[in-house]
């Protein structure tokens, strides 16, 4: 058994720093390599790839990845675990298959490929046997937008990764897997860590919590002290570097820029926090409030007591559904007082929308540079802002009304006050809406199944 | 003597759904139970005021310091319903802090508190 585990994390999310995942087996020795691609509305966006042409609905920047890291897989062995799969993770571990061969690798690379969980082919029968699957939010059953589902994933665990581990795939291609499980599976199975040891168990959760975003934990959105945050440029990704007995320390790679202290770590525990005594995972309910960190060096962090106990019998399912469209334009006013050429173009533009007699969900007005992001706290602004931008959205079930609205914003250049610019974009453009809908399913419901190709 | 919270706390935001949640973390491990006396869910509320729709639940991590508020009803629906700059709740963060409270001159003395 190795003594220290050391799993790199090289992508936050999909659309994440394209060199990372390479300087993460360059910049040092590392065991795994972890990309995180699932955000709670990718599955969607895949679900709508894949209906156009049935090979897609992964994550397609996870092959360059792949590729930017091949000679490490295939020389050093290092082993990499991502839940790029999407809706189509047999696709993906196609490509990568393809990909092995077309760089001289061909046969060298053992892919395991984890499915199971997707549930959109038993929807109907799992409503008929009533299954509600209830919006956790509003506690709407799913039945009243069955009809415009996209997709359905039940989030799952380290289970099957594990075991893609142990029948030797070098790459482990995931669809809904938990974020943490990425960096749990890898730790249970090298220490053999056992299903019910709940304490280490959590420890792989509260790790894999830590780097699951990245660099935001190694100074990447970190508030303190964001001034003297060293060489962002070329900031270092965070690598997880694992006991058997589930203390574990966060470190980055050495030449690296960023900072990994006790306040760069504790932000990235309180990201996205909920009950922070039960952080339900499928595999464990990791308890945060038991965690402790300490310095052990520079960009060095320990973290130690971590409890954990059983999970419940349920999976949480990530449902995808149309819910209508919507536009947002923007224009910009300057000096002299902008905000109130920018609040007159709002009430102007409110105006003839409702003559036009549109119908809309929502309308918001934003003014940048004013009030976007704070709202009232942000107080009174003085007059003597050099500019403000009008920000105007809508939201809608009716396309057309939307469509209409994105030909408003355009004629208040010349129509509308003054000292008016920023129109070089063109007309808004009219998004689908594709929302997100949180539910519950009985664990018994959801069986995965792994598969190793080479 | 009034202090504002930038001054004593660092914090970060992010979403869950139409929830933002806001983690509050004390500059000093002795500053800490002053946000957990102050921060009652109540005052945060008040803080967001014609910002959020929903109530404010509060959970407690002594072990870092750090208080975590979910903030209901804060991203006009959130995720991709949200027509908000912010729809993913990263700002709260500094909007919080923007809150000034008030501490007994010796108290503020004896903790070390930056004054507003």
């Amino acid at each position: 058994m190795k003594q220290v585990v050391r799993v790199a994390a090289g992508q936050g999310f999909w659309g994440d720093w394209l060199e990372a995942p390479r300087r993460q087996v360059e910049g040092g020795p590392v065991d795994y390599l972890m990309l995180d691609y699932l955000a709670e509305v990718t599955m969607s966006i895949l679900q709508k790839q894949k209906e156009r042409d049935p090979r897609m609905g992964y994550a397609r920047d996870f092959i360059g990845a792949i590729e930017s890291v091949l000679p490490a897989v295939v020389e050093r062995g290092v082993r990499v675990i991502a839940n790029a799969g999407g809706v189509n993770p047999v696709a993906c571990a196609h490509a990568v298959r393809d990909l092995a061969a077309a760089k001289g690798a061909g046969g060298k690379v053992r892919i395991g490929v984890v499915t199971g969980d997707d549930l959109l082919p038993r929807l109907d029968d799992l409503i008929a046997r009533g299954h509600a699957l209830a919006n956790m939010d509003t506690a709407e059953p799913l039945s009243t937008v069955r009809d415009r589902v996209l997709s359905a994933n039940a989030y799952i665990g380290s289970t099957p990764i594990v075991e893609a581990l142990t029948r030797g795939a070098q790459v482990v291609v995931t669809g809904r897997s938990t974020d943490t499980a990425l960096t749990m599976a890898p730790l249970r199975y090298e220490f053999g860590w056992a299903p019910d040891d709940w304490n280490r168990l959590a420890a792989g959760i509260v790790a894999g919590h830590i780097i699951e975003c990245g660099a935001q934990c190694s100074g990447g959105n970190c508030l303190l002290d964001w001034r003297d945050i060293p060489d962002l440029a070329n900031v270092g990704y965070p690598i997880v570097n694992a006991n058997a007995d589930g203390t574990f320390e966060i470190s980055k790679h050495p030449g690296t820029g960023g900072r990994i202290s006790v306040p760069t770590v504790t932000e990235q525990l309180v990201y996205e926090m909920g009950d922070p005594n039960s952080y339900i995972t499928p595999d464990v309910v990791a308890d945060f409030t038991t965690i402790q960190l300490e310095s052990s060096g520079p960009d060095r962090v320990r973290v130690f007591g971590i409890g954990g106990r059983p999970p419940t019998d349920k999976l949480k399912v990530s449902i995808a559904y149309r819910a209508g469209f919507k536009a947002v334009g923007t224009l910009v006013y300057a000096w002299p007082d902008a905000l109130d050429k920018a609040k007159l173009a709002d009430r102007v533009l409110r105006e003839r929308l409702d003559r036009l007699g549109l119908r809309f969900e929502k309308v918001m007005t934003e003014f940048v540079g004013a009030s976007a992001t704070h709202g009232p706290l942000a107080g009174t602004p003085n007059g003597d802002l050099p500019e403000v931008q009008l920000r105007f959205g809508v939201r809608g079930e009716d396309r057309a009304a939307v469509e209409r609205f994105t030909r408003e914003i355009a004629p208040l250049v010349l129509n509308g006050p003054p000292s008016v610019t920023g129109f070089a974009g063109g007309r808004p453009k009219v998004e689908e809406i594709v929302a997100y809908w949180p539910a519950l399913i009985d664990k018994t419901e959801v069986e995965t199944s792994v598969e190793v190709i080479a | 003597m009034k202090v504002r919270l930038a001054d004593i706390a660092h914090a970060r935001s992010g979403d869950k759904g139409d929830t933002a949640n806001v983690g509050v973390i004390a500059l000093r491990r002795e500053w800490y139970p002053l946000l957990a006396r102050e921060l009652t869910e109540r005052r945060v509320a008040d803080h967001f005021r014609g910002v959020i729709t929903g109530d404010v639940k509060r959970y407690e991590l002594p072990n870092l310091s750090a208080l975590n508020f979910l903030l209901h009803g804060a991203l006009d629906g959130g995720g991709t319903l949200s027509l908000k700059t912010d729809a993913q709740g990263k700002v709260f963060s500094t909007a919080l802090l923007r809150m000034v409270i008030d501490v007994p001159d010796a108290e503020a003395r004896s903790l070390g508190l930056p004054a507003a």
